[in-house]
């Protein structure tokens, strides 16, 4: 709404230099109050266990965090070079999310479309999605050994199920106009499966991938701590073996950034893959 | 001659979800002679998509025959286009690829099926949105894009579920003027479902009035305007005018069994 005291004849033009200075100095507010939060948060941390008023010992330190971040990027961790580990991690992670994704998509779409199939194997995939899948890592790390391969399967299985019963809803859900229009125009089961249900079953999925692949790094950094020869997980354990808080902290911040940039790689891979969607505005994602 | 499309007896019925049996359509008789241009009437509700349905082979009849060029329909047959009431375009395909889909699904190359596409696209008038998604046209545009997908099959049996149903007026009488132009230059015969009394007789030679359900045809009434029309003038028409009425008074006795119907189930 335009001010009523403002000359109305200058319109436009004003109206749109005002919207794009708010939207700046809302921008900087909110990077402002972030870099607060950041700082009140850290800082206390830190003041409060220099003070001695939280011991060091259990809660760490930042200062201390940093600097053994530092070490381990100059001088190497005692497992080797820290590049080393966060590759393995992350290799572990991708390898069970691209395995644990296929896999889903490929057994969720085929129940979605064959419905007797769907009701043979339904309690069993119920009954299997009950139990804690994360203590079958240590299964995996007596039968695969303790290579990548116990790592991979571990975070495959966790990512499975959650892409799968998307893959299954999203295929069970397809309009039945399009799939009516798909057969009247001579679609054949296999283009309505590769064409009309998979692309439409493609929302469903794409949004568990985001899930999927926090799960597939708790996968891969539970099986290393079931036993492992490298990766950030087993740092973080042979950390915690040595009581050295700072090196459970640097991990996790290991971990964190691994995170964040598997995020922003997910969401350039949904960008591209549902590129028919109308662009929804998210300028505030979280 | 004989029909291109023929119903004889046809009955459908469906479970209903309480466990029930819903009778959609009793003993229905229809035909309609090649290159025939036929329109359905009948209240909300009198399975007048059911029998589109039947003719596809989407469903079949609970009894009863149902022929296409004199032979039994059994499952979806080739040559039928279908415009459903709602959009039925694929959202994830661009136009090119949509009104490609046809004869690629028919094993036309991948080549040729374009040049087909963009051939078509021009034809309904959207040359220069090959490119474009179904989210980024408008609601008459995605018509459109409907009615090369179907039409680029050369079908000699076009069934359309109230297609312009969901358009504004204007767009409206547009559509189906563009609709007449693409029919006459084939030979197919159409099945037009719709409530609309007049856009069934401005563009129909014949019009089917079917009773509430459970549905049968209640009479069939020659629409003999001359051709070509302007269904946006052909209304004013005295003889147009004339045909109204007949039909009408056949089907308000339908209309107004069916909202009684409506009303009560509404009430209980």
């Amino acid at each position: 709404m335009q001010a009523p005291d403002e000359p109305a004849a200058q319109g436009g033009a004003d109206l749109t230099a005002r919207r794009v200075r708010e939207a700046r100095r809302r921008r900087l507010t909110v990077q402002g109050l972030r870099l607060l939060v950041a700082v009140v948060w850290l800082g206390s941390w830190e003041l409060t266990t220099r003070l001695g008023w939280v011991d060091k010992f259990f809660f760490a330190q930042p200062s201390e965090i940093v600097l053994k971040l530092w070490t381990w990027i100059n001088n190497g961790t005692e497992l080797g070079p820290l590049w080393v580990q966060v590759l393995t991690t992350m290799e572990e992670t991708v390898g069970g999310f691209v395995v644990g994704s296929i896999l889903g998509i490929i057994v969720g779409v085929a129940l979605g479309r064959i419905a007797i199939l769907a009701d043979v194997l339904g309690p069993y995939v119920k009954a299997f999605n009950a139990i804690p899948r994360v203590v079958l890592g240590a299964l995996f790390a007596i039968s695969l050994g303790l290579d990548i391969k116990s790592k991979v399967a571990t975070a495959a299985i966790l990512v499975f199920f959650v892409v799968f019963f998307n893959a299954f809803q999203g295929a069970r859900e397809v309009d039945r106009n399009l799939m009516a229009n798909a057969r009247i125009l001579g679609a054949n089961n296999r283009r309505l499966t590769t064409e009309i249900v998979i692309p439409s079953a493609m929302s469903w999925i794409i949004a568990s991938l985001h899930t999927s692949f926090g799960l597939a790094l708790v996968g891969a950094v539970v099986g290393e701590l079931f036993g492992a020869t490298a990766g950030v997980g087993e740092l973080i354990y042979s950390a915690e073996q040595n009581f050295d808080a700072n090196g459970v902290f640097a991990g996790m911040v290991l971990l964190a950034a691994i995170a964040l940039v598997a995020e922003a790689l997910i969401t350039a891979l949904e960008n591209r893959l549902v590129r028919w969607r109308p662009q929804v505005n998210t300028e505030t994602r979280i | 001659m004989p029909s291109a499309i023929e119903l004889r007896g046809v009955t459908k019925r469906f479970l209903t979800p309480s466990g029930g049996v819903y009778t959609a359509l009793q003993d229905l008789n229809l035909a309609v002679a090649p290159g025939e241009f036929c329109a359905v009437v009948g209240p909300t509700g009198c399975g007048k998509s059911t029998t589109l349905a039947l003719i596809s082979g989407l469903e079949p009849a609970s009894e009863g025959e149902v022929e296409v060029f004199s032979k039994a329909v059994r499952g979806i047959a080739s040559g039928i286009g279908y415009v459903f009431q709602s959009d039925a375009v694929f959202p994830w395909k661009t136009v090119l690829e949509n009104v490609a889909a046809g004869p690629r699904y028919h094993g036309t190359s991948p080549r040729d099926a374009r040049a087909g596409a963009r051939e078509w696209i021009a034809r309904v008038g959207l040359a220069g949105f090959e490119d474009r998604y179904p989210y980024q046209l408008s609601g008459g545009m995605r018509k459109r894009v409907a009615l090369a997908q179907s039409l680029i099959n050369g079908p000699q049996i076009l069934l359309m579920d109230e297609p312009f149903s969901a358009l504004d007026v204007q767009t409206r009488s547009l559509m189906e003027n563009e609709l007449l132009g693409l029919w006459s230059s084939t030979s197919a015969s159409v099945v037009f479902v719709t409530h609309d009394l007049e856009e069934a007789i401005s563009m129909s030679d014949r019009v089917f009035v079917i009773t509430a359900a459970p549905g049968t045809v209640k009479s069939n009434y020659k629409v003999d305007l001359p051709r070509p029309r302007n269904v946006a003038e052909i209304r004013f028409q005295p003889r147009f005018t004339e045909i109204y009425q007949e039909i009408w008074n056949d089907l308000r006795d339908e209309v107004l069994v069916s909202y009684e119907r409506q009303k009560r189930s509404g009430a209980a």
